[in-house]
């Protein structure tokens, strides 16, 4: 997907928070909701196993919280196999274009009983309501059957973790929860959204990016290897040859 | 204790990597084969993408072999004049058989034509080394056997351009290992290993050469094989995970010392069929894959920005 496709389908996803924040949909006033992490950055190191970040805020009165946290959009190709003279093969594919790379929902009461289908559809509240698009005329029902695998495959690589995590309340205003990443986080910049809900309806809602990346040596390897490939290959191999002749040395003595 | 890998994105236990690299170097110690065709399922099996598993395997394997090589030639089992002669055929193969390989690629199906193709190989390969070493097996306790010719003559001692080499004792027409490097060239090319298990039967079977030599020749010609596959692969798919290979050798050069030193105490016969045994056990999964309904008929390929 390029820059420009990504921007759009961020927008897209922003729109909705952005109109909830512009004075002729609500009434200005005191902050409603106010969020913010405990850190911006996942550095992903050499001993990097999954790391966890707090998201903690308050609100001007009683109400729940829900928040989303999802990754930077990548294109993703499912197959299907099927039997062929015996045989089991790949014999169909669709090709979604905007599908979360992370996603992760979290909310003080069960989703169902907070907010309306309209509201969750609309937030994009919930894996239900992710809305990945085909690109294929396939029938509905097999594009259904297609993102349902889909998502079931980004359950297991817990990349969609498919708990709903939980909003805690300290009081009646402060709030806080936390958000697991696992080991396998793909890089990007993430958008965590928080949205405050009365009523059924998110009446207020905030973005705040989080930046994940590789840092130190893994980050200097993996530039090398994108850069520099050719260079990078030659090194490989060479090292290798070192490795192996290193290795080998004690048989001499022996 | 775990580590991050920094192309293939994932982290995994350093002490379950250290195992795998010690169970392929054992392989590899005591048959001469690279091990890649175990390695890379393995890799993909504890999370490793299946791109990346094929390519950093080829990289730990030249160390791997670099490591092999140089043992068996301190004992003088490697043919240095057969490794080269083998090579000049394997790397023209490599070139067709990267271009097969975009071909198939291009009309889908890739993985398929793989798993056929090693089922097809590795099931006669197998089948014929176990039928062959089993009859010499049975030769051996029969008392009062005759013993068989070094290699039998037929129309492939016929062919021009004879040459001697002296390790394997033999006096052959160098077109035969040129014709045997090229076809591994394009089997490894497209299957994405060292083609070791292909080769080392061949050699045995083909050329007549004796077991002994067998394992630090077609090692020989693995390295620079394996070498090649690196490059092309660091250079067109940025695959290559070098922290990943550099683990795996750290465990499979143990795992090579323990299996050269027990391949010795084999005879020849043994280790021919404990061989056939392993290689049709592959060509078996492999086809129960094939046959039987996957658990999950679904599968994901993830395009990066």
């Amino acid at each position: 997907m390029s820059r420009a496709g990504l921007a759009v389908g961020l927008w897209g996803w922003c729109l909705p928070l952005l109109a909830l924040t512009f004075p002729w949909t609500a009434p200005p006033r005191a902050e409603a909701l106010s969020a913010d992490l405990t850190s911006h950055l996942i550095a992903i190191t050499t001993g990097f196993t999954g790391a966890s970040v707090v998201l903690f805020g308050a609100i001007d009165a009683p109400g729940d919280v829900a928040v989303v946290v999802r990754g930077p959009d990548r294109e993703m190709t499912v197959r299907r196999k099927s039997r062929v003279a015996g045989i089991w093969m790949n014999s169909q594919e669709i090709t979604f274009a905007n599908v979360p790379s992370f996603y992760f929902v979290a909310a003080s009461r069960p989703l169902d009983e907070i907010v309306s289908p309209g509201a969750a559809a609309l937030y994009r509240l919930g894996v239900a309501n992710l809305e990945i698009k085909a690109e294929s005329g396939a029938p509905r029902e097999i594009v259904d059957s297609f993102a349902a695998a889909l998502i079931a495959a980004q359950q297991r690589a817990k990349l969609f973790p498919s708990a709903v995590g939980k909003v805690h309340f300290i009081g009646e205003r402060l709030f806080r929860t936390t958000i697991e990443f696992p080991s396998n986080v793909p890089t990007g910049t993430y958008l965590v959204a928080v949205f405050l809900v009365r009523d059924k309806d998110v009446v207020s809602g905030q973005t705040t990016p989080l930046v994940v990346s590789k840092v130190g040596i893994d980050a200097d390897v993996f530039g090398f290897a994108v850069r520099q490939p050719g260079l990078y290959g030659i090194v490989a191999v060479l090292t290798a040859v070192v490795a192996g002749w290193l290795a080998s040395l004690p048989f001499r003595s022996a | 204790m775990d580590i991050y890998l920094p192309i293939a994105e994932v982290s995994v236990d350093v002490f379950v990597l250290l195992g795998l690299g010690g169970v392929v170097g054992f392989l590899s110690g005591v048959f001469g084969v690279g091990g890649g065709f175990l390695l890379t399922p393995l890799l993909i099996f504890i999370g490793v993408p299946p791109t990346v598993a094929v390519a950093s395997s080829a990289n730990q394997l030249v160390g791997a072999s670099v490591s092999g090589v140089l043992a068996q030639w301190r004992r003088g089992n490697v043919d240095f004049k057969m490794g080269y002669v083998l090579l000049v055929g394997g790397l023209a193969g490599s070139f067709l058989g990267v271009w097969i390989f975009t071909l198939l690629k291009q009309l889908g199906q890739i993985e398929l034509t793989i798993s056929l193709s090693y089922v097809l190989l590795l099931g006669t390969l197998g089948a014929l080394m176990m039928v062959e070493s089993l009859r010499t097996q049975l030769r051996l306790h029969r008392p009062g056997a005759v013993r068989r010719k070094l290699h039998q003559h037929n129309w492939m001692h016929g062919l021009p351009l004879k040459a001697r080499f002296r390790r394997s004792k033999l006096y052959i027409s160098a077109l035969l290992p040129i014709g045997l490097g090229f076809v591994i060239g394009v089997l490894s090319a497209i299957l994405g290993i060292g083609g070791g298990f292909i080769l080392v039967p061949a050699m045995i079977y083909m050329l007549g050469m004796p077991t002994a030599v067998v394992p630090g020749t077609s090692l020989l010609q693995i390295i620079f094989v394996a070498a090649n596959v690196t490059l092309l692969q660091a250079y067109t798919n940025r695959t290559v995970d070098a922290v990943l290979a550099l683990v795996l050798l750290v465990g499979g050069v143990i795992g090579a010392r323990i299996g050269s030193q027990f391949g010795t105490r084999l005879r020849g016969d043994q280790l021919r069929l404990l061989l056939a045994l392993m290689v049709l056990a592959v060509a078996a999964k492999l086809a129960f894959d094939l046959t039987v309904r996957p658990p999950d008929l679904y599968s994901i390929a993830s395009e990066k920005e």
